[in-house]
């Protein structure tokens, strides 16, 4: 069914001015005739401090796995590029948009003035509206949790990340949040869609429409009417006190959480924090066209950068949500069971997981474990 | 109301608004009436009471009237809604001098703003500025910003890295939530809004029940723990803790806990309990 819906939607949506070979692939893609043979283009930007190693364990994983992916590299430019008033260049974007798929390390904006956040460059130009986190419990990684199975998907857009601040008069300050129903309905929709296609059972919308009740109210109205497109999947609603609540007593009451920019982005990192952390939390971000990056949402750490300490898992992980998204399901199952037996075993774990092996072992006995 | 005003104290077990319209909700009123300010949870861990944290020990302090609650929505054209939060000066710093205050009475160590002025840089950043200046009038208190996703993830991952915790409304409202599920839901947890003038109202922020109301089952718990704070804001702090120790000790013994702890005793076994234990 989603493949009819994603067949439907690219033939139907008017090309703007990119090339049409990104629409055959993604068509191809959807259609499941990407064989063995068919090879997919996907850019990648390593990013900084520990990007470039981490980036290269995941290409060293997909080598030794055989995936058919070719990637095209792309680094944060040195100057800013006049196109895109940031340090990420207009041929860094084309590159994604032509190929539709992404992964991308992590990167430090510069500070200092006149240009964008290289993060906030790539969600608008890219339309990057969604973000989905898969958060698993690790076996062999213990936590206080361990029955952790749930995905995050947070609105990336709008909400109190509207950047729309002013000063009232001196000493008094007012922050405008936005909902919009197009807004709303996309990302339920991919909520709802991702459910489907990920054999997911429940949908659960976080808000506080008993307090917000025109904003929160209006992203509650639009879950529902797309609930009522699919009614084998449950969909409820939970205010977000409760739901914090709810997850650090019993996180396996949840399932498919789908929230507005704040509440997503402070319920994101509490699921990560649950499985243990940023280091070992995928993420992947949905765009415009069935577009898709996936990230490691971690930092640089410039202090272990070149010394072959880094923990690749999150991009490892990124990298399957990846191939995932791609339909790559088989190859996607082969290198996440490799991770986390990997891990399990605990003989190569890198420094951060309580271990001393290097990031080079580490992925090694990833590639051994396929 | 002019009974709590003039007393400057008191003590609210569960209340539930009736459904309807042309009246305030209870708690509303009682906050606007009062001018709660500030809402004060302690949060600690309780021994004999596993839960997977077993050294939990903050205080969270909300501010309470203003913020994402201010409750100003409009539609701006059909399909998009827009919601108004207010930060001013004079509630962050009210609710900043409370936190520093309650931190040196209490003898805490280090008091964190928690915040999300990356990018809401004018409101949070506002908040936060007020915190720096009240921080400068107590240097013997630690004084840090954590931005709130990554305070929620280092609570469940460490509890023990916090200590006191002091937030605009919103932020407030989940953390509150959050660390009382770190130590075991709201019928463990006790609660305290600060007025006007010293005022002090504590209070239960659980549920009314109605499905055991009546029928002995009840945990007192959080409204005891609530009125060991009321007792401390007072400075009976001898009677506080004598009754703080009772209600641990009961709690660790194990031989008197109610439904929802485990147990099978009544509402007055448990507090009998209590009271044996002074």
């Amino acid at each position: 069914m989603a493949l009819f819906r994603r067949v439907k939607s690219l033939c139907s949506s008017t090309i703007r001015g990119y090339e049409s070979s990104a629409r055959h692939q993604l068509l191809y893609r959807c259609l499941g005739t990407s064989t063995k043979d068919t090879v997919v283009r996907a850019t990648l930007f390593p990013g900084d401090g520990i990007g470039p190693e981490i980036a290269s364990s995941v290409k060293q994983v997909f080598k030794a796995a055989e995936v058919p992916i070719e990637w095209e590299e792309h680094s944060i430019g040195t100057s800013v590029d006049p196109q895109t008033n940031s340090f990420v260049t207009f041929d860094s974007m084309e590159s994604v948009r032509k190929n539709g798929i992404g992964l991308k390390g992590p990167m430090t904006t510069p500070i200092g003035k006149g240009f964008r956040s290289l993060n906030l460059t790539l969600r608008k130009s890219l339309g990057l509206y969604a973000n989905v986190r898969p958060c698993l419990s690790i076996p062999g990684y213990k936590t206080p949790y361990d029955n952790v199975d749930l995905v995050t998907i947070r609105e990336n857009t709008e909400g109190e990340y509207s950047g729309l601040e002013h000063q009232v008069v001196k000493g008094v300050v007012e922050s405008l949040k936005i909902i919009t129903r197009h807004a709303s309905l996309r990302v339920a929709d991919y909520a709802f869609q991702y459910a489907r296609s990920n054999g997911r059972k429940r949908v659960s919308a976080i808000h506080k429409a008993n307090i917000m009740k025109k904003t929160d109210g209006l992203f509650l109205q639009c879950c529902r009417e797309v609930a009522e497109k699919h009614p084998d999947i449950v969909y409820e609603e939970v205010i977000i006190d409760n739901c914090c609540m709810m997850l650090v007593k019993n996180p396996s009451l949840f399932d498919v959480l789908v929230m507005p920019n704040l509440y997503g982005d402070i319920i994101s990192d509490l699921c990560a924090g649950l499985i243990g952390g940023l280091g070992l939390t995928p993420s992947c971000n949905i765009g415009d066209n069935g577009l898709a990056l996936a990230e490691a949402v971690h930092g640089t750490a410039p202090d272990i950068a070149g010394k072959n300490k880094a923990n690749p898992t999150a991009l490892l992980l990124s990298s399957v949500m990846m191939l995932r998204h791609l339909g790559m399901v088989e190859k996607a199952d082969r290198i996440q069971k490799a991770i986390l037996k990997t891990i399990e075993e605990g003989k190569y774990l890198t420094g951060d997981l309580g271990g001393k092996a290097s990031t080079t072992e580490y992925t090694m006995a990833v590639c051994e474990h396929l | 109301m002019e009974s709590v005003r003039r007393n400057g104290i008191g003590l609210k077990g569960p209340m539930t608004t009736p459904i309807g319209k042309g009246f305030r909700s209870l708690n509303l009123t009682l906050r606007k009436e009062l001018g709660l300010y500030a809402n004060v949870r302690p949060c600690m861990s309780i021994p004999g009471y596993k839960t997977r944290y077993d050294n939990v020990n903050l205080v969270t302090i909300r501010e309470n009237t203003e913020g994402e609650y201010s409750g100003l929505e409009h539609q701006v054209v059909k399909g998009v809604v827009e919601s108004i939060k207010i930060i001013t000066r004079h509630a962050s710093l009210r609710v900043a001098e409370y936190a520093f205050h309650y931190a040196k009475t209490n003898n805490r160590q280090r008091v964190s703003a928690i915040h999300k002025a990356n990018i809401m840089k004018k409101t949070d950043g506002l908040f936060l500025k007020c915190c720096r200046e009240v921080a400068e009038k107590y240097p013997d208190i630690v004084y840090e910003e954590v931005v709130i996703d990554n305070c929620c993830m280092m609570l469940v991952r460490n509890p023990s890295l916090f200590d006191v915790l002091v937030m605009p409304n919103l932020y407030g409202d989940i953390i509150s939530d959050l660390c009382a599920g770190l130590i075991g839901g709201l019928g463990l947890t006790p609660s305290c809004n600060i007025g006007d003038k010293g005022l002090c109202l504590a209070e239960a922020v659980h549920g009314t029940a109605p499905t055991i109301a009546g029928q002995n089952k009840a945990n007192p718990t959080a409204l005891l723990l609530s009125s060991v704070m009321m007792l401390r804001h007072l400075g009976m702090n001898e009677q506080a803790e004598r009754i703080h120790k009772s209600i641990l000790k009961t709690i660790q013994e194990a031989k008197y806990l109610t439904g929802d702890l485990g147990g099978h005793s009544t509402t007055s076994d448990y507090t009998k309990a209590v009271c044996d234990n002074l």
